[in-house]
Parts: C-alpha cells; structure tokens; sequence
C-alpha cells in the first residue's frame, strides 16, 4: 500500500496512434498488495496503457520501472519472466487445448519449459488442480476450451496469469462479455483468488458497481489523461470524473 | 502397451516381414522412410501453424553430404548417415536463425527461395556438383561390412526402419514435453505463449533445426539407397512431395508422416507402372480423396480404428 515503495511506476508515458494521443504524459504508481481499478471512457488509453507496461507498445517518451527497475521497451515474454502477468478483454487461450492443458502449459512456462520430461507430469497436474479449484474451475479440467462459456474462459485466462506466480497482475475489463448475473460471481471468485495468493493488481473496468465494491484505489482516465486518482467512494463522487465516464453529472 | 502402439508395432512387423517375400519392397520401402523422416520434420513445423516448401534443401544437402564424403572418405554407412545428420542441424541452424523470424506465407516463400538457390547452385556448378547430371554413390559398407548392392539394400531397408522406429519414439516423447505441447499451441495462439513468457523463436528455431536435421537424413538414406544424387532432391517439387505426404499421412502424430510416406511410394510405384502417363492424377485424386473423408489424414484411420475398439470393450 502507499508508503511502501511502489511496485510499478510509469513516468510521463506518452505515445500516439496517427493524431490520436492515447498516452499524453501518464504518470502512475502502483503499491504492493493494492487492487487498482482503471475506468475511463472507450478510447481514453486504458488498455494503452496495460500495452505500454507489458511491452506490448513501446512509448515514445517516458519510462515504465517495476521495482525500481527499468522495464521500458522489453518485450512481452522478457517483462513476464520479470513477474508482471496479463489476462485479456478478450481471453487469449489455447483453443485446441482442454482447459488444464492451457493452465499445464502455463505452469510449465513459469519452471520446468525446457526440461526433457511430460507436460502433463503429477505434481503438475496437482497445481493445476489446486488453481482450477481456487478459481472454481475444478470440475472444467476435461472441458475443451472452444466449448467452455466466456465466463470460464475469462477466469481460466485469469488462472494462467496466475500461473507465472507473478508479482504484479494486469486484468483488462475481467467482466466484460460476462452476463451481469455471473459479473459479481467472477469478480467474487477472482478477488478471493488474488487475495489467496497476495499478488497486486490492475484491473481496466466498465462497470462502477465493480469498481466500487471491489477495487482499494482508482484513477480515472480521459483522452490519454489521468483525470483523477483515488479511493473509490471519493472519486466516483467527484461530478468531473461522472460526467467524463459515466457521460452525465449525478 | 496401449492399443495405438501394438497396431504400429504390428505395421512395422508387417514392413519388416513383407521385404523378404518380394525383395524389391525393400528398396520402396527405404525410400518410402527417407521421405518419411523428411514429411516428419515438414509435420513437426506444420503443428505449429508453419509450412515449408523448402525442405527440398536439406533433403539435397543430406545426400550430397554423403556424397562429397563417399567421393573422398570410404566411411561406414552409419557414419555417413550421422554426417547428413549433421549437415542438416548446421543448415538448419543457420537458416532458422533468419527463418525463425517470420511466419505464414513469408516462411513458407523464404524456405523455397533457400531451396531454390541451392538448387541453383548445385546444378550449376558443374564441376564440382556434377551439374545436373548429378553424383554417383558408390556402395559403402554397412556396420564395417562390405556387401554387394542387393544385400546393401536389404540391410539398409532394415536400418532405416530400426532409425525411423528409434527416431519415432523419442518424437513422440518430445512432442508430450512443454516445448513440444507449446508447438501445438503456437498454432492457435502466440500472442499469450509470449506473454506467459516463452521464447516463440527459440521454440520455432529448434523444431526448425530437428525438422533439417530429419530431412537431410532422409536425404542421406535416400542417396545411399539410390546410390545417385541429382539436384532434383533440392528442387522445389520434392519439397511440395514432402508437404503433400505429410498432409496425406497426417500431423496429428509422428506415425503419420510414415504412413503418407508408404501411401505415396505404393501410389507412385504401381499407377507409375499400370497407369504411366496419369499416375499424377491418381496421387490427385487420392489427396483430394484424404480432404475430404480424412481430413486428419492416414493417420486417423488409427485412431478412429483405436476408438471403435474402445467403444467396444467400455463397459
């Protein structure tokens, strides 16, 4: 939390699609432990800037540190390995694959990738079973990912991310294409996972009933900006921050 | 031993036994496996979501490695065979290293642009490739043994089959690895392979490299079998054989390239005989035949026969 020296930090983050600047000077710290939810409206460089940490983009100015270190313009698999795992708007799974040969093979990528033995070896198949379980996939394991519904495949692309064991997670719009009766079941299941496992997190969201209920700090983005920074309840009172989101003044 | 493994175990049996019968199965057969091993390395690649039409390049640099070396040095046929070996994992290096780096049409193109120049070369140096008249490969000996050209091939048959049966279990085994189950997952997704933090090139690059090493031995077998080399063996149709027999044989196990392999020898040999000048639109017609009804190829004629057995004893 704040006082404890940040985990990540983005200094002055800026970059531009043609004349469409989606990161004009972000600055931002993320705390060890803490849930940050990202909200803004579409287009306002939210997902940028998960883009811009995970080396996915890199900026034309400005510089992204994850524990004090550098981490600019690494790529993806490099900032990965250094702990920082992502789960998409749109669940990138293994489609082919069951749902614990997706989790099998992200196990595997965080030890073991390339040591000469089975993919599918017994203590493997245990953490696997043990993650599913966090999540409340455990009776999913056999399930074909193409045939899985969106709301496991979004947790499922949660339980890889966790998988890396990493220190920092970057979650983008968990509950999108979730059905509004599943969004609060997700949401409850993934919190708990976190927690569980004590890992910081960022997560991009829509929804302010989430963000409300679920997230420990806030920080509202419009055009490129950060609008606004802080708990919840005070930010979402703020009439700037409900006319730039939500579009109206409460 | 699972059903899958006793019905393999029982085709090679098959393969073993039917040479001593009719002898001159034996040398189809060798051929049929040298292709093999090269449609194996195309399947390997193919699992990936890559595809090759360039494989022609090691299955070349295999037998003249052969051989350059026969021409010079009377070494052992097992030697030999390891040289192309190695041939294939330096090219094969070399060229995925620049390779690795692309993917879809562009790799594709490229291993047929590698090919095609040395091609180019091979038959134009004329001096010392033998131009296209190619290289002719005397007889080396077999495990120290010096044997004229028939038991040669009947021996060399049973080696390859004993290299491609060695050479199959240890895929299969790699195949079940991360790198290898990574391989599959390429196909469908390497946005998130990177993002779980693996190396995608590295991956590409060292099923590149076994894939060259397996073609170039195909192609050292093939030389020594033959026992002439033409720069045909590097020509952009061999390595269209290759994609052809590992989609006729299947990718979904390393079986299935052999079976294409044995497919498409028998196909060639007897409609090359009984229907000389429309054998092309037979292996056509066989293709097209797979597309359609075995989309997985040869190779799930196993599997559907391993499910139906399973069907049958479930309780």
């Amino acid at each position: 939390m704040e006082g404890a020296p940040p985990l990540l930090e983005a200094l002055d983050l800026y970059i531009r699609f043609g004349g469409v600047v989606a990161a004009a000077g972000i600055s931002l710290q993320v705390y060890p432990g803490e849930l940050l939810a990202i909200i803004g409206p579409n287009g306002a460089g939210k997902t940028t800037f998960l883009n811009l940490c995970t080396g996915y983009l890199r900026p034309e100015r400005g510089r992204v540190l994850l524990e004090g270190k550098e981490i600019t313009g690494l790529p993806p698999r490099a900032i990965a390995r250094m702990g920082v795992a992502r789960a998409f708007q749109i669940p990138q799974l293994f489609t082919e694959h069951t749902v614990e040969e997706n989790l099998l093979l992200a196990l595997a990528a965080r030890k073991g990738f390339w040591k000469w033995s089975y993919l599918r070896d017994d203590s493997r198949r245990q953490r696997a079973r043990d993650l599913l379980a966090l999540l409340g996939l455990e009776n999913l394991i056999s399930v074909p990912v193409a045939e899985a519904p969106e709301g496991v495949r979004k947790l499922l692309d949660v339980a890889m991310a966790l998988a890396l064991e990493p220190k920092l997670l970057l979650l983008d719009e968990p509950t999108s294409g979730v059905s509004s009766e599943e969004k609060f079941r997700v949401m409850d299941t993934l919190v708990r996972a976190l927690k569980t496992q004590g890992v910081t997190t960022v997560f991009v969201e829509h929804d302010m009933e989430v963000v409300r209920r679920y997230a420990d700090r806030v920080a509202v983005w419009a055009e490129g900006r950060i609008l606004a920074e802080g708990k919840p309840q005070e930010v979402l009172a703020n009439p700037k921050v409900l006319a730039s989101v939500v579009g109206v003044e409460e | 031993m699972r059903q899958g493994s006793l019905l393999l175990l029982l085709i090679a049996t098959v393969l073993a036994l039917l040479p001593l019968f009719f002898p001159w199965l034996g040398f189809v057969f060798t051929l049929a496996l040298a292709k093999g091993l090269a449609a194996l390395g195309i399947a390997l690649l193919l699992r990936g979501g890559l595809v090759s039409f360039g494989h022609g390049l090691y299955f070349g640099a295999g037998a003249y490695a052969v051989a350059f070396t026969l021409r010079s040095v009377p070494l052992d046929t097992v030697w030999l065979l390891l040289l192309a070996v190695l041939t294939g994992l330096a090219l094969g290096l070399l060229a995925g290293l620049f390779l690795s780096r692309y993917r879809g049409i562009f790799f594709a193109m490229l291993n047929l642009a590698f090919s095609m120049v040395f091609y180019a070369l091979l038959a134009k140096f004329y001096h010392v490739t033998g131009g296209t008249d190619g290289i002719r490969v005397p007889t080396p000996t077999l495990l120290g043994l010096t044997l004229d050209r028939t038991l040669f091939g009947e021996a060399l048959f049973y080696l390859a089959l004993l290299l491609t049966l060695l050479l199959g279990w240890g895929l299969t085994r790699f195949l079940r690895t991360p790198v290898g189950e990574a391989l599959a997952a390429l196909r469908t997704n390497e946005v998130r392979l990177e993002y779980l933090g693996i190396p995608v090139r590295r991956v590409i690059l060292l099923v590149y490299v076994i894939s060259a090493g397996l073609a170039s031995l195909g192609g050292g077998l093939a030389g020594v079998a033959v026992g002439h080399v033409v720069p045909e063996l590097a020509f952009w149709v061999t390595s269209g054989e290759f994609v052809y027999i590992a989609i006729l044989g299947g990718i979904g196990g390393v079986p299935g390239p052999f079976l294409g392999a044995l497919a498409y020898e028998l196909i060639r040999t007897f409609a090359f005989k009984y229907l000389a000048f429309t054998w092309q639109l037979l292996l056509g017609a066989t293709m097209l035949l797979v597309i359609f009804f075995l989309p997985g190829g040869l190779w799930t004629l196993l599997g559907e026969r391993r499910l139906r057995g399973r069907r049958a004893t479930a309780p």
